[in-house]
């Protein structure tokens, strides 16, 4: 029953601007507008800004000849192909170093973040010490560490680190593998030059080095809560029953801790995707630098945010979907 | 001891073999490095750019300034750690300096006589340096024995000397007010790396706050739009918001309004952190129970007075170590300015790098900056720490 009340009555109905179901609205609407009001002004902005320095958005300028040349791809390119080609070969490349640094860094932070639970005092010191170094020391400062002071400073030659099947050194990291034939080739040494089937150039090896070191101390933060979050009556039972430390961690807390470390890996992930953008600063040709030559040439500022803007969110939207999917995996299913 | 040794190392024999390769491999690294340290290295470089590394290319008559907003920093810090301490405390009654006072105290004697000395200092610069560490010691000593004598009503303000500090400081960097003005321009070094990790920092905190506060409401459109701010900024890596401030702010906005260059790039840090402190803060108020809410209302609450009085001191405390976690990694993030060729510790690095004087001597150059990174972070952790003992209520004395 609702009873007609004039707006000024002592008790009962207060007024409008107290009233439950009017403030909601208000507010909504004062947002809104606010909201509304700054996009259009900004757009309005944008399209006058553009318009007079004559860059409308338009997107045929992809199809021009890009005019540079990039220094490693896996995908064809050259300074004769269009901008799109050079930008789907930067993709590539930070597709690649993506791959290769999810799989590195989820080892590395894996044996880290097991170490922590180690019987040997050492060893959780040295895993204690990795965490803490690593963290706290920005990430763009040891991708420049990497590359200047590690890699650049490599011997070249005969003089370069040989360990089996790898050979380190200042013109690239060169790997055994199959050469034409499948037949396996360890790296040799042709005329003072290194050649092997399998060559990463120092940049990439950098970037890649930098990227695994530190998402693994983060990655190892996520592992260790994950298996600190197992029962203590979980480890003791396991070892009452006549298993040993590894087979403990394997065959029972690491099931168990999959599904706490599951999401705080998605996390990690992203952010390594994320990171590898500073590609850039180790002279590695990934999306971002393909996009900043870009714009440098063509000045189409508005539209080389967007692809790449897009680029990002769609490789984290991917990796969310995937790690969506190996979370399901991973729940216990109670009945 | 001995016993608890070996029980670490050498509790079986696959352990001592283990613990064997890692001290033999330990101490070649060590032996290594510091045998680098000591003979290869040239730390020239570091001593005769010191100032370059401090403050860029701020103008050599105005750097007073600076020594002037610095001494202000230590009596403030020296004030109120004394007061910190003066307060009493239920576990710390009567205990002027604790141990980790003495610590403290101890490392920054060491450090206030060893780092001018080792960086070959101009002998007047380092005695204003040991100048500064005995004002802090002796403030924080006066305020640690007289401040529980000064009334209350002035132990209430003294907070504000912090906002204070930064005002005037930020007045003192700058300039004006009948001083000669520095453009940003010249702001260089560690300088502008904690300007504009401060900057965005203390803006960050209210943005991040209210932006967790919208995704949490009931409200459609509030719900909404702060969502997509939060996705939105969270799914583009921070270089390429950067480079969105320094390339197409300039079309956003009517010509001539856009900020100086620096600015861009403080403001762009700012809305970038913000978005990762509303997901730290949703936590914290996800943590608080819905009870917390009803209760605060049925006892006549309003509800910007729940929030405020009930809500956000729990929350904001179960959230101090992810939000902590966020603010050293934008002290971390600032690194980024130098790939958009703003001179903060890194880009002043590569300039001095590129000076041929200096050519290939990154590994000294890089090896002090993440000394000093990791400093500042790790210091902020313990900060962190200490602080979330503070407000742990099993240990705040009950009223």
């Amino acid at each position: 029953m609702v009873l007609p009340s004039p707006p000024s009555a002592p008790d009962g109905a207060p007024p409008w601007w107290r009233d439950r179901r009017v403030v909601p609205w208000v507010v909504q609407a004062v947002v809104g507008l606010v909201v509304l009001f700054l996009i259009a002004f900004l757009l309005g902005n944008l399209v006058r800004n553009l318009t007079a320095a004559g860059l409308l958005l338009t997107w045929r300028w992809l199809s021009q000849p890009a005019g540079f040349d990039l220094a490693e791809t896996i995908v064809p390119f050259d300074a004769g192909m269009p901008y799109w080609r050079g930008l789907l070969a930067g993709l590539a490349n930070t597709l690649r170093a993506v791959v290769c640094g999810l799989v590195g860094a989820t080892l590395l932070g894996t044996l880290a973040g097991m170490a922590a639970f180690s019987s040997n005092g050492l060893l959780r010191g040295l895993a204690r010490i990795y965490v803490e170094v690593i963290r706290n020391i920005p990430l763009l400062l040891q991708l420049v560490f990497w590359y200047f002071v590690v890699f650049l400073a490599l011997p070249n030659g005969a003089a370069a680190l040989q360990l089996p099947g790898v050979v380190l050194a200042k013109s690239g990291l060169y790997l055994a593998g199959l050469a034409e034939g499948l037949r396996w080739q360890l790296p040799q040494l042709v005329n003072g030059v290194w050649q092997a089937p399998l060559r990463l150039s120092v940049e990439f090896a950098a970037l890649l080095t930098g990227l695994i070191i530190y998402s693994g101390a983060f990655i190892a933060e996520v592992v260790r809560g994950g298996i600190a979050a197992v029962p203590k009556g979980q480890w003791e039972a396991a070892a009452s029953l006549g298993l040993g430390w590894f087979t403990t961690l394997k065959q029972v807390v690491l099931p168990q801790a999959l599904r706490v470390i599951v999401p705080g890996l998605n996390t990690q992930y992203i952010s390594l995707a994320k990171n590898s953008s500073l590609a850039v600063a180790v002279g590695f040709s990934d999306l971002y630098s393909v996009a900043e030559t870009t714009l440098n040439q063509t000045g189409r500022a508005v539209e080389v945010y967007l692809i790449l803007l897009g680029a990002y969110l769609g490789l984290d939207l991917l990796i969310s979907a995937l790690m969506n999917g190996l979370n399901r995996l991973v729940q216990i299913r109670e009945r | 001891m001995l016993r608890k040794l070996r029980h670490e190392l050498f509790s079986t024999p696959g352990d001592g073999v283990l613990s064997l390769g890692l001290l033999s491999l330990l101490v070649l690294a060590l032996v290594g490095f510091l045998r680098w340290a000591f003979h290869q290295a040239e730390w020239a470089v570091i001593q005769a750019n010191s100032t370059l590394f401090a403050v860029g290319r701020y103008p050599l008559d105005q750097q007073w300034r600076l020594w002037l907003l610095t001494t202000l920093l230590v009596g403030a810090a020296g004030l109120s750690w004394g007061l910190l301490r003066a307060h009493p405390r239920s576990d710390r009654e009567g205990v002027l300096w604790p141990r980790n006072d003495r610590v403290a105290a101890a490392v920054l004697v060491v450090l206030a006589l060893w780092l001018p000395f080792a960086l070959r200092l101009h002998p007047g610069i380092q005695a204003r340096w040991w100048g500064l560490a005995a004002l802090l010691l002796a403030l924080r000593w006066l305020a640690g024995r007289h401040g529980r004598q000064l009334p209350s009503k002035l132990l209430r303000l003294v907070p504000l000397i912090w906002p204070a500090t930064y005002i005037i400081g930020m007045v003192l960097i700058s300039g004006g007010l009948g001083m000669a003005k520095v453009p940003p321009s010249e702001w260089g070094g560690l300088l502008l790396t904690l300007l504009a990790a401060s900057f965005a920092i203390l803006l960050c905190f209210p943005l991040g706050v209210l932006l967790a506060l919208g995704r949490r409401s009931e409200l459609p459109l509030l719900r909404w739009a702060s969502v997509v701010y939060i996705e939105f900024i969270r799914g583009a890596p921070l270089i390429t918001l950067l480079f969105l401030g320094q390339n197409i702010l300039g079309f956003l906005l009517p010509g001539g309004l856009a900020p100086e260059r620096i600015w861009r790039a403080a403001w762009v840090l700012t809305f970038f952190a913000a978005a990762y402190l509303a997901e730290a803060v949703r936590s914290g108020l996800a943590a608080v129970p819905a009870g917390q809410v009803e209760a605060a209302r049925s006892l006549g609450l309003s509800y910007p007075q729940a929030l405020q009085q009930v809500i956000l001191p729990q929350a904001l405390r179960v959230a101090l170590p992810s939000m902590v976690g966020q603010f050293i990694s934008l002290l971390q993030d600032t690194t980024l300015l130098s790939l958009i060729g703003l001179l903060e510790l890194l880009g002043v690095a590569r300039t001095v790098m590129a000076n041929p004087e200096f050519l290939g001597k990154n590994a000294e150059v890089y090896l002090t900056l993440a000394v000093l990174f990791w400093c500042c972070c790790a210091a902020l952790g313990l900060g962190s720490r200490a602080l979330e003992r503070r407000l742990d209520p099993q240990t705040i004395p009950s009223r």
